[in-house]
């Protein structure tokens, strides 16, 4: 056994959800006496893949084709795939990003390897391997225990932790044949906000629901998360409204997060929303009403009207900072 | 044109979570099935893009004889006719190879499911069954635009979108923005009952893993209240007692 991690990038860069997989892939790695192999797909600089080794990959493979610049997950399955043959590896570990959610099943149903999205811990070897991961929207975890011999995790992003376990990274290039027919899906455009943090993979996220009364005030939770450095985030009506994009959208319905602080202000509290975010680590609720559901959940709450309290947590924080 | 739309069979989101025979069990005991809301938005999607007699819609479940509500609903909201492919769902790797047989056998030109199951969210069904079928398939999209030969689509990344277009057969899971869910009038309601359903049954494949257990998340403490004319105070709680900032 030799565990494969796939490092996905953005724009030739990785960002800290891949140095997360790669410290838990080595993690695993250790725990089961084995060695740990990174693939990397598209134009990244050699110092970029020499960063990996800081987290403990020891072989980087580098398949840095023209032809495989755009994430095209048919034919990067492929590579995936080949590269875990050519490796003898039958772990293999990736994030649960967008484009992971979108490769992981591939590369399974290449290997018939069982998988395990939404990772939130370490396998348990215990007298076999299972894997825990959340279901039902964050209401509760599912423990999956896989008998395949091949087996794909895709990990959720913010629950393992990035660990430092430097090791001299050896950076080889493959080059697998890729075949016409795996590259039918053209990338005609990317669009990429590069100065906001993206949600799904925020340490810390401000959010907020109809309390606010519409989109034009929203510029003091802008002002709040630029000062913590969290990312947005908004209740469904919010974003049906269309006063805050679809992207932002939380909960049962939007996208399930676990931040290690997700601030609500002016949100409920409903069902359906705590079902997205009650993973978070420290949950703070402002809401002006002492009986909104979403105190029963919280950490810390305020009671009282976020258009006077969130100036005074803002004024607060830039005193913090100076 | 014919579009295959992959419907599962989810426990209503109001439910509360929870479990028996040691955990090891979804109680379903009172718990209201409903559309997966996110197959509303790819069913709503496909028969959008058949409207005129442009095409026709087949709606797939695989489930046992109890999810026939649902079917009935993805009628009812303007599927042509539905299929239901008669065995308990046992992971996403096994319901997507039931899809992919089907599909096979009856050449569909586009197959759409939602994005994510609100139940395992797992986002495995659709690749796998572009997997099975090897054809391309385009996991989130949030838009779908087709001219009779290509489709357009727009995909969510992390902090923006990415445009691919197709050509040929394809599996997109679908998210919010695809399509305005459609409601059922009292025309589709009727009409559902009569609509052809019709019942297959499951082909085998092996078991690669299955879920052992279910765990409830930890209940929190007691929420700790900091007075609105001291909000400044919750910077100083976060910073050194909760450590987060
Ligand atoms: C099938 C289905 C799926 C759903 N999925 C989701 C989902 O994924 N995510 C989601 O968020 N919702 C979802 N919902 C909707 C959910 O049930 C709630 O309706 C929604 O979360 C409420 O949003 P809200 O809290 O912003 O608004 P409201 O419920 O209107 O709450 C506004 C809150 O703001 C407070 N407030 C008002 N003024 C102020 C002020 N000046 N200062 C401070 N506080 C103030 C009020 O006391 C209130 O608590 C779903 C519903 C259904 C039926
Ligand atoms: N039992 C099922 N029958 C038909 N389609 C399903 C079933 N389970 C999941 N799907 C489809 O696959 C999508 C993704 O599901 P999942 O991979 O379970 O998150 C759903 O939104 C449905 O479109």
């Amino acid at each position: 056994m030799s565990v494969l991690v796939y490092v996905e990038q953005a724009d030739g860069k990785f960002k800290k959800s891949v140095f997360e997989a790669v410290s838990y892939a080595k993690a695993i790695a250790d725990n089961q006496n084995t060695s740990l192999t990174a693939v990397s797909i598209g134009n990244v600089a050699e110092a970029d893949l020499k960063e990996l080794g800081k987290y403990g990959a020891a072989k980087v493979l580098n398949v840095a084709t023209d032809q495989l610049k755009n994430f095209v997950n048919q034919a990067y399955a492929a590579v995936i795939a080949e590269a875990a043959t050519k490796e003898s590896a039958n772990l293999i570990i990736l994030s649960n990003s967008f484009s992971g959610k979108g490769l992981a099943p591939r590369i399974a149903v290449k290997l018939k390897a069982g998988l395990v999205d939404g990772a939130v811990e370490m396998p348990n070897f215990d007298g076999g391997f299972s894997v825990k991961k959340t279901a039902f929207s964050g209401k509760a975890f599912a423990v999956t225990t896989l008998t395949s011999e091949n087996k794909v995790i895709a990990l959720n992003p913010n629950a393992f932790g990035v660990k430092e376990n430097a090791v001299d990274a050896t950076i080889e290039n493959f080059n697998p044949e890729v075949k016409a027919t795996d590259l039918t899906a053209i990338v005609k455009e990317i669009v990429r906000a590069t100065n906001k943090i993206s949600l799904p993979d925020a340490e810390l996220v401000v959010s907020a629901g109809r309390g606010l009364k519409g989109p034009e005030n929203w510029g003091m939770i802008e002002e709040l998360a630029e000062l913590l450095g969290a990312a947005t985030a908004c209740s469904k009506p919010v974003s049906d409204a269309d006063w805050r994009p679809h992207s932002e959208h939380v909960g049962q319905t939007g996208i399930a997060i676990s931040p290690n602080l997700y601030i609500a202000i002016g949100i409920s509290g409903a069902i359906q929303h705590l079902a997205g975010v009650s993973s978070s680590k420290v949950i703070v609720v402002i809401n002006k009403d002492p009986e909104a559901p979403f105190f029963k959940v919280a950490d810390y709450g305020i009671v009282g009207d976020a258009f006077e309290v969130v100036p005074k947590i803002i004024a607060a924080l830039k005193a913090h900072k100076a | 044109m014919k579009i295959l739309v992959c419907i599962s069979n989810v426990p209503d989101t109001t439910t509360k979570i929870t479990f028996t025979n040691d955990n090891t069990q979804f109680n379903t005991a009172g718990v209201q099935f409903i559309v997966n809301p996110y197959d509303e938005i790819a069913l709503s999607k496909a028969i959008e893009l058949c409207e005129g007699g442009k095409g026709t819609v087949t709606a797939i479940n695989v489930g046992e004889a109890a999810t026939e509500p649902t079917i009935r609903k993805a009628l009812a909201i303007g599927a042509d006719d539905a299929v239901r492919v008669n065995a308990a769902p046992r992971d996403a790797y096994f319901t997507a190879f039931q899809i992919a047989e089907y599909a096979k056998a009856n050449d569909f030109d586009m197959i759409l499911c939602g994005r994510e199951s609100i139940d395992y969210n797992g986002s495995q069904v659709a690749a796998m069954v572009g997997e099975f079928l090897e054809i391309p398939s385009i996991s989130i999209i949030k838009k779908l635009d087709f001219d009779g030969t290509t489709a357009t689509i727009e995909r969510e990344i992390e902090g923006g979108k990415e445009v691919v277009t197709v050509t040929g057969k394809f599996v997109a899971s679908c998210a919010e923005g695809t399509a305005e869910a459609k409601i059922p009038n009292m025309r589709g309601i009727m009409s559902a009952r009569t609509k052809p359903l019709t019942v297959v049954e499951a082909v085998a494949i092996e078991e690669l893993g299955k879920v052992t257990k279910f765990e409830t998340p930890a209940p929190r403490g007691a929420v700790k209240l900091v007075a609105a004319e001291s909000a400044e105070d919750l910077i100083g709680l976060l910073h050194s007692e909760a450590k987060v900032i």
